[in-house]
């Protein structure tokens, strides 16, 4: 299959890619990996004037930590995630979950911001990013600005970026004393969209929980941030009441619909079954890093 | 856009449209018909290559983004008559029915064997994971690797050896 012709550009500084792109921004897409980008093009579901390869922009590969965080560039590929000690050490949810993304050919060129910047509502990073309360930072030749995950997807493959910016990196808060995460996936073989995902991140006070984190996968027209259920867990210990309580909310949160996968029905009830065991997950693994 | 790269060694240039991709440029191009497109939609990994060494899909790669860098095919990995071991793996271990997925599974596990030479059953099974042999042929592909794997095991005990067991990298 031939995507419908394009112009190209592979700009090897930051710099140029953004002066490309205030000029033709709204006709371009920019292209990190292309693992979710060329499949679109190819099917011609996507067809810019112009594709802004970023892939040649150095500078940009690197994990690493500062202030509190972790930096991810946009031309960190999965297996950088996969293969980082730095994020093993500090943000083992990430490190767990990517083995569930795709499969390890998708993993070798596929970036974390592109995916995030990709914006399917099946797409596992998304949901992750959430639970993690990420932010990513977007930049223009105008400057620069640090957007919220939460709040970024605006609907199927939609959000608030702009035309003429490109994200350079996610920024990941490294959880302070105990914490832990799980990301638990439904999927059909390995390489499937996710019938249901369930990202769960735990940051402890002693037994009580100080931040609650939760994302939903595949079940809406975004990547799902389930409020309620976090606010539920904050400042509770967790008992199996009060977990089966935030399942419950996260189950209402979701908004799955009928399809080859499963009825709506179904996935919301899986949701809620994930959202029970990935909080026993991370509470286990919480109390392992507090030990 | 005049695009060059380094193929199984060999420096290659061709004038193509930005859309050209990989696998396409490699068969159409250069005539190296060894890699297979099978889905065409990256789902099943007929085409993979190793660009820089890593394992990826030629059909989700354009040839613009392989300027410059070095590939390797199936076509790469014999040395003259003298079969890779991951290719008498194959061979010994019936690691083939219809064909079709060997290029892209051999590709593959080569890559593995250099990461991890002492691979196990689930190590392989979880690195060809992105393959898939519609003959279902795994469970050989799986002790083909592993021959591929001994071989070589046999090879670094006894270099004198190298040039008729391994024949090649």
């Amino acid at each position: 299959m031939f995507a419908a012709a394009f112009d190209y550009q592979s700009p090897s500084t930051l710099e140029e890619a953004l002066g490309v792109l205030a000029e033709r921004g709204d006709d371009a897409k920019v292209m990190a990996g292309g693992q979710s980008l060329i499949p679109l093009l190819k099917l011609r579901f996507s067809q810019p004037q112009l594709i802004v390869d970023i892939g040649r922009v150095s500078g940009m590969a690197d994990i690493r930590r500062d202030d509190g965080h972790m930096t991810i560039g946009a031309l960190a590929r999965h297996v950088d995630i996969e293969r980082s000690k730095e994020l093993a050490k500090h943000v083992p949810l990430m490190v767990e979950a990517v083995h569930w993304i795709a499969d390890p050919l998708v993993r070798n060129r596929g970036t974390l911001v592109g995916s995030v910047c990709h914006a399917d509502p099946s797409g596992d990073w998304g949901s992750i990013m959430l639970a993690l309360n990420a932010e990513l930072v977007a930049q223009s030749s105008k400057g620069k600005r640090v957007i919220p995950v939460d709040g970024f997807f605006q609907g199927p493959f939609t959000t608030t970026l702009r035309a003429d910016e490109v994200v350079t990196a996610i920024r990941i808060p490294v959880p302070a004393g105990s914490a832990g995460g799980s990301y638990h996936k439904l999927e059909r073989k390995v390489g499937d969209f996710a019938t249901v995902a369930v990202s769960v991140q735990l940051e402890l006070d002693g037994r009580k929980v100080k931040k609650a984190g939760i994302g939903l996968t595949s079940v809406g027209a975004t990547n799902i941030k389930a409020k309620q259920a976090e606010q539920a867990l904050v400042g509770q210990e967790l008992s199996d009441k009060v977990i089966a309580e935030a399942a419950l909310l996260a189950a209402a949160a979701a908004e799955p619909k009928d399809d080859i996968r499963g009825t709506a029905a179904y996935k919301k009830d899986v949701v809620r079954v994930f959202v029970q065991r990935g909080l026993k997950a991370a509470l286990a693994r919480a109390q392992e890093v507090r030990a | 856009m005049k695009v060059t790269m380094r193929v199984n060694g060999v420096e290659r240039s061709a004038d193509i449209e930005p859309r050209v991709l990989l696998v396409d440029f490699l068969r159409s191009n250069l005539a190296l018909t060894g890699t297979h497109i099978g889905c065409d939609t990256t789902s099943c990994g007929a085409c993979t290559v190793r660009m820089d060494g890593d394992p990826v899909k030629s059909c989700t790669v354009l040839a613009v983004q392989a300027d410059g860098r070095d590939i390797q095919t199936v076509e790469g990995l014999a040395k003259g008559a003298a079969l890779a071991p991951i290719q008498v793996g194959f061979h010994e271990e019936h690691g083939l029915q219809c064909g079709f997925c060997t290029p892209g599974m051999m590709m593959v596990t080569s890559a593995l064997l250099e990461r991890n030479p002492n691979p196990t059953d689930d190590d392989i099974r979880w690195a060809i994971s992105g393959n898939i042999c519609r003959c279902t042929g795994y469970m050989n592909i799986v002790k083909a690797v592993k021959h591929a794997a001994q071989m070589q095991a046999d090879v670094a005990k006894a270099p004198e050896h190298a040039a008729v067991a391994g024949g090649g990298e």
